[in-house]
């Protein structure tokens, strides 16, 4: 489908060539550029990671622990999960889609407190510094999870040097979510009504109330850690009148609600592109909005489903199983009205929505199998195995960056004013579905055949090659997956055609303005006098017609 | 915060220093006694009352008119308390040998 677009007046001033120079983005104070400024770091953060998990793939290539020995492995799978968790995942889609997004989805010139986003930024930054020269000067060992007391009395790897730099990071993600709070707050535009919110916005409140709630107890617990090591304070120690297991139940709540921080605002990516591919307002609107808040809250309440064969009582296990269950409620509302809005809708198969369809797909598998192991009988078993490994990645990697993703391809036109190469895109796509897929489904088949995770060497066990060497194989096709939208994006940077200001024909207030956007993003104060997803009206025949897709 | 936020007179923020000094002093002090199982007790309830001075006069909330304060304060409660309790659910019915 193509259609003589109208070209944007070339030399109008945007936020990209308003000025330039290093200073006028390192001391910008415009959301879209330290948008951008969040995107050029955790990008690279995550070749970091991507690079770890590509050493720990081709060390279980083979049965016996040849590439690397046994504390370089532990240290892999440490620098690994700590990297795309910390310094990838949580930042990715509300430092950059979400700085970006936010104050012009709901009709305002930039976040509340400019100046504290780009606090959050440098935070970030100097968290990063600390956690590469922790990475270059010797690393870590205990698992992104710091267990004590191994974290706290043997390991004399750099634990409280990697603790800090995530305490600094961590408060980055604290300022954002303090920003975006206020702002969808006080900043809304005439009009527009919480319940005229696109359910973005929705996801990202949700996620802010999480990182204020949450970022703290891990930053105090991770100060906790460094003082049982520096002063022997007996936190954690038994010996000192300590309890290791209190180290799980602060480490866990926060870590069960920022599995919710990476997923809610991908929810909220895929809901915009599911709406605005099958042309329909999102099915069960207040649903989604509230349950989006539900899972905020019960995220709060089912940490403990990640202990339940560390020793705590039988009583306090049952509890949190039942609460766990409870969670996966509003997740499914979530699916199902998603799925509720594509039945008769006029679907388009462009690359957003193709990662939007994968998310649907990895996301539902994901939080299945987590329900698996809220269940204690079974939870006994594949505990500690693969199976738990595939579990998250399903979640983490096929939900969360699936739709980091798809909302890059979707908003792209708007971020760079340029259109990407849709063929390419879609081939992208497509690859990095197969690629996860076969790189994680052979996980969930060798935990449950009993492979434990974190080990370097299963030369006892050589059946297990087969299934490692396709989730090796699979890992290699993900790579290239991931490589692709990085090559074409930055070239579309030069070459791509321009964008025209709403290339999808999208509802929404950020469609409404230029691509790439003025510095305050709309040239006057808009006033909302219409529902969200209005896509009947805007397809309706006496409205002017752009077909969606080139 | 901008000007029609309540502050209090000058010497209320004297005196709520000064208490908490005095707070402190007494946390030192309860530490060089043992009281068996009120150890605990003793060291959290003199911390509670310095975090709610803290709370109420520097951090501006008495007085606060906002709904929205008040809503943020009763949430940042709630979810202590759910910590605090969710976690009990394990402390007081584990089988400590
Ligand atoms: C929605 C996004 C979710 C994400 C991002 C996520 C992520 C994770 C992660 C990272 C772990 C491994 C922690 C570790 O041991 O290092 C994990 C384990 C677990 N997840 Fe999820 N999870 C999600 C949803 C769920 C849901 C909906 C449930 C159940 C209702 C669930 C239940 C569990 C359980 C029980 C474990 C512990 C397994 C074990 O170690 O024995 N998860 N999840
Ligand atoms: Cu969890």
């Amino acid at each position: 489908m193509s259609m003589p677009t109208p070209m944007p007046q070339p030399e109008r001033e945007n936020y990209l060539n308003k000025e330039y120079g290093v200073w006028s983005w390192l001391l910008t104070t415009d959301h879209k550029r330290i948008a951008l400024l969040y995107l050029l770091s955790i990008t690279f953060f995550f070749f970091i990671g991507g690079f770890f998990a590509l050493l720990i793939r081709l060390e279980l290539l083979t049965p016996a622990g040849d590439l690397v020995q046994a504390d370089t492995y532990n240290k892999l799978f440490t620098m690994h999960g700590m990297v795309m968790v910390f310094f990838f995942l949580i930042p990715s889609i509300p430092a950059v889609l979400g700085n970006f997004l936010v104050p012009m989805m709901i009709g305002a010139k930039d976040l509340a407190f400019p100046r504290v986003n780009l606090l959050s930024w440098y935070l970030y930054i100097i968290g990063g510094v600390m956690m590469l020269h922790c990475m270059l000067t010797g690393g870590v060992d205990t698992g992104w999870t710091f267990y004590a007391p191994f974290a706290t009395n043997f390991t004399n790897t750099k634990i409280v040097e990697a603790g800090l730099a995530i305490f600094v990071a961590g408060f980055s993600s604290i300022l954002t979510g303090l920003n975006f709070v206020v702002t969808i707050h006080r900043m809304r535009a005439p009009g527009m009504t919480w319940s005229r919110l696109p359910l973005f916005i929705w996801a990202h409140y949700a996620t802010s109330i999480i990182q204020l709630l949450g970022t703290p107890v891990i930053a105090v617990t991770i100060v906790l850690v460094a003082a049982e090591r520096a002063l022997h304070l007996g936190i954690f120690d038994p010996k000192l009148g300590g309890d290791p297991l209190l180290f799980q139940h602060l480490f866990w709540f926060y870590s069960h609600p920022a599995v919710y921080i990476m997923i809610l605002p991908a929810m909220g990516v895929v809901t915009e592109i599911i709406a605005c591919f099958s042309r329909k307002r999102i099915f069960g609107y207040s649903f989604v909005a509230f349950s989006s808040i539900a899972i905020a809250v019960f995220g709060f309440l089912v940490w403990a489903h990640h202990m339940f064969v560390a020793g705590m009582s039988v009583y306090a296990a049952l509890v949190f199983s039942l609460l766990s269950y409870a969670v996966a409620v509003p997740s499914a509302i979530k699916v199902f009205n998603w799925t509720a809005t594509l039945y008769k809708g006029s679907i388009h198969y462009d690359a957003p929505m193709l990662y939007a369809f994968g998310f649907l797909g990895l996301f539902t598998i994901g939080g299945l199998t987590g329900l698996f192991l809220a269940a204690l009988g079974i939870d006994v078993h594949v505990t500690d195995t693969y199976f738990v490994v595939a579990h998250f990645h399903y979640i983490m990697v096929g939900g969360a960056v699936m739709g980091y993703l798809g909302g890059m391809h979707f908003w792209w036109p708007k971020i760079s004013g340029r259109l990407y190469p849709e063929g390419w895109a879609r081939l992208a796509a497509l690859i990095v579905f197969i690629g996860f897929n076969l790189t994680f489904f052979p996980q969930f088949i060798l935990g449950y055949m009993g492979m434990p995770r974190r080990y370097y060497d299963y030369s006892h066990m050589p059946e297990f090659q087969v299934l490692n060497v396709l989730s090796t194989a699979g890992a290699t096709v993900l790579g290239v997956g991931y490589l692709l939208p990085m090559i074409y994006f930055l070239w579309s940077m030069r070459y791509g055609k321009p964008a025209s200001d709403n290339p999808w024909n999208a509802a929404g207030l950020e469609w409404k303005t230029a691509s790439p956007p003025p510095t305050f993003n709309f040239d006057e104060e808009p006033v909302v006098t219409w529902e969200a997803y209005n896509y009947e009206e805007l397809d309706a025949p006496h409205s002017e017609e752009v077909p969606v897709g080139r | 915060m901008s000007e029609h936020s309540k502050s209090s007179p000058l010497p209320t923020y004297f005196a709520v220093f000064f208490a908490l000094l005095v707070g402190t002093a007494l946390t030192v002090y309860a530490a060089t006694l043992d009281l068996g199982k009120y150890n605990a007790a003793v060291a959290l309830t003199i911390a509670s009352v310095k975090a709610t001075l803290v709370a109420l006069f520097f951090m501006h909330v008495k007085g606060a008119s906002e709904k929205l304060t008040k809503l943020v304060v009763i949430a940042a409660l709630f979810f202590l308390l759910l910590l605090l309790g969710l976690t009990m659910t394990d402390y007081a019915t584990r089988l400590w040998s």
